[in-house]
């Protein structure tokens, strides 16, 4: 475990230097050690792939408390039993107006329309942790053949639903808002309500599969 | 409940708290208000409680009809805000007769002014707050700012206020600054020493292309010297973080909750509500203090605002 000051009220908490399994199992650890008992002075934690960033009231204690609280913890803690993973479909309808960069990700790998699909629809992945916006999971990991960098300029208004990929990472974007992911397909699913329980339909931990749908089936549960 | 009637909304009028800090597991950021310092203010000084949601104004301003009358008290920028031709003083308690409207111009000095109403300002709460989160339409007035024709519920309008008056000095204490102090980002380490000397000398520029996400800023470029590609993690509240292509972004209240760019320094907790009425075209500079430096000012902003005896004549 390694600390760094990230700003004067919090602390970034480092389990691991190295994406991965293991990595993602210390941070959700860590993460539901806090959650289990009240802290008075933790305003907020924000799990990322190696990481946890701890904002504190900082009238009530100081780095150093903080860092001394979380070593003492890690010392104490029994094995939390493992949390069940829940198993999510989503279906998605690919290329054409929906996943405009489908076409330009299979030139630039030099693979068929049909062969990213496939390759994209193959894995479980697993949901990293939620961060950008609210409800965006950050899905894990995506094949290296259909891996590609994100967009220069990011598009100034990505459509809810949109399926992304960048890099070795595929997600949904729950609402319309900028993005620069290469977009492929879109989910006709809502991901994040805020009338539902949970509001987000893809919580960290949990494990997502996408299913090919067609434009009239997208079309279809849209209306229902 | 009293209605109030927005004739016109101005440029991003909308209804802000302190926040909903304490989603970051859910990718959920706090939002609240840009200037938490002028909304507890001028709450306080309508004897509501602190964080009470009231009307963020921001660079122009728009026209609110009081049909049922209230008590209101501007707090942050000054808009120029009349009733009747009238001026209305900002930082204290004014009665708004039933029927007559309070107009606002266009900014005069900073960016963000708060209508805040004795009693409130009255939406449904979203995970215990009622800020709008406009990127992700969710809070506030229907997840969005305020338009021509939205009729939002307020306090009723009170026969007695107290005329309370800030003491002398507390607004000169808490005055908005152009130069913000930092403390060191995560990622210092990966800078060279040019662009450390860049960020701790250089003047900035606030981008017309900023907003409460983040604010981009026009400057030196702070390049990294390592060339690593970074694994995203949480960013604070307030972190500059620079883009490969050398863009510096100040990331602000409505911001995303994870990143993977380098941030090499982050705003001290009781410089953020100056962030929030800095101005598109406003020359920033930064200077750098110590963590503990950077706590004791925040206890002491804390203090000063926790105090009725040192806020109030």
């Amino acid at each position: 475990m390694r600390f760094q000051a990230a700003s004067d009220q919090s602390l970034l908490v480092y389990l691991s230097e190295e994406i991965g399994a293991a990595a993602h199992e210390r941070v959700v650890w860590l993460m539901r050690l806090l959650q289990r008992e009240p802290i008075k002075w933790l305003r907020n934690i924000q799990p990322a792939y190696c990481s946890l960033l701890i904002t504190f009231d900082a009238a009530a204690v100081d780095h150093a408390e903080v860092q001394a609280k979380i070593s003492e913890l890690e010392r104490h803690a029994k094995k939390l039993p493992a949390a069940e993973p829940r198993l999510v479909e989503v279906p998605v309808c690919y290329g054409g107006e929906f996943g405009p960069d489908l076409d330009w990700v299979a030139e630039q790998r030099g693979l068929p329309a049909e062969k990213v699909v496939e390759l994209h629809i193959a894995p479980t992945y697993h949901a990293y942790f939620l961060g950008f916006a609210p409800g965006f999971a950050y899905l894990g990991d995506l094949a290296e053949e259909i891996a590609v960098p994100r967009v220069e300029t990011p598009r100034k208004e990505v459509a809810a639903g949109s399926v992304g990929i960048a890099g070795r990472q595929t997600a949904i974007y729950p609402f319309g808002t900028p993005g620069g992911w290469r977009l492929i397909g879109r989910t006709p699913l809502e991901i994040f309500r805020k009338d539902r329980e949970p509001m987000g339909m893809i919580a960290i931990g949990d494990q997502v599969r996408f299913r090919p749908i067609t434009r009239a089936e997208f079309l279809a549960t849209r209306r229902a | 409940m009293s209605l109030l009637v927005v004739e016109s909304a101005g440029l991003q009028t909308t209804v802000q708290d302190f926040g909903r800090e304490g989603f970051g597991v859910l990718g959920i950021s706090a939002s609240g208000a840009a200037d938490a310092v002028a909304l507890r203010l001028g709450n306080l000084l309508l004897e509501n409680k602190a964080g009470t949601p009231a009307l963020e104004i921001t660079l122009t301003g728009g026209t609110f009809l009081f049909p049922d009358g209230a008590v209101i008290c501007l707090a942050g920028a000054n808009f120029g805000a009349q009733v009747d031709g009238q001026a209305l003083e900002l930082w204290r308690p004014h009665a708004i007769l039933p029927g007559k409207r309070v107009v606002f111009g266009a900014t005069r000095d900073y960016a963000r002014c708060y209508l805040c109403v004795a009693g409130g300002i009255g939406v449904t709460q979203f995970l215990g707050s009622a800020s709008t989160h406009v990127l992700s339409g969710l809070g506030g007035w229907e997840g969005r700012a305020l338009r021509r024709g939205d009729v939002l519920q307020i306090g009723k309008l009170r026969k007695n206020i107290r005329r309370r008056k800030l003491r002398p000095g507390v607004l000169n204490t808490l005055k908005p600054e152009k130069k913000l102090r930092v403390t060191r980002g995560p990622q210092f380490d990966w800078f060279a020493e040019e662009a450390r000397r860049a960020l701790a000398s250089g003047n900035f520029v606030v981008s017309e292309d900023s907003n409460r996400i983040g604010l981009r800023l026009d400057g030196p470029r702070l390049a990294a010297r390592v060339n690593a590609e970074m694994i995203s993690e949480g960013a604070p509240v307030g972190a500059i973080q620079v883009t490969p292509s050398g863009q510096t972004i100040l990331l602000f209240v409505e911001q995303q909750t994870t990143g993977g760019y380098p941030k090499i320094a982050n705003v001290i907790g009781a410089d953020l509500h100056c962030v929030g009425q800095l101005r598109p075209r406003d020359t920033i500079r930064f200077e750098e203090v110590s963590l503990a430096e950077a706590r004791e000012l925040w206890v002491e902003q804390q203090k000063l605002l926790g105090s009725e005896e040192r806020l109030f004549a």
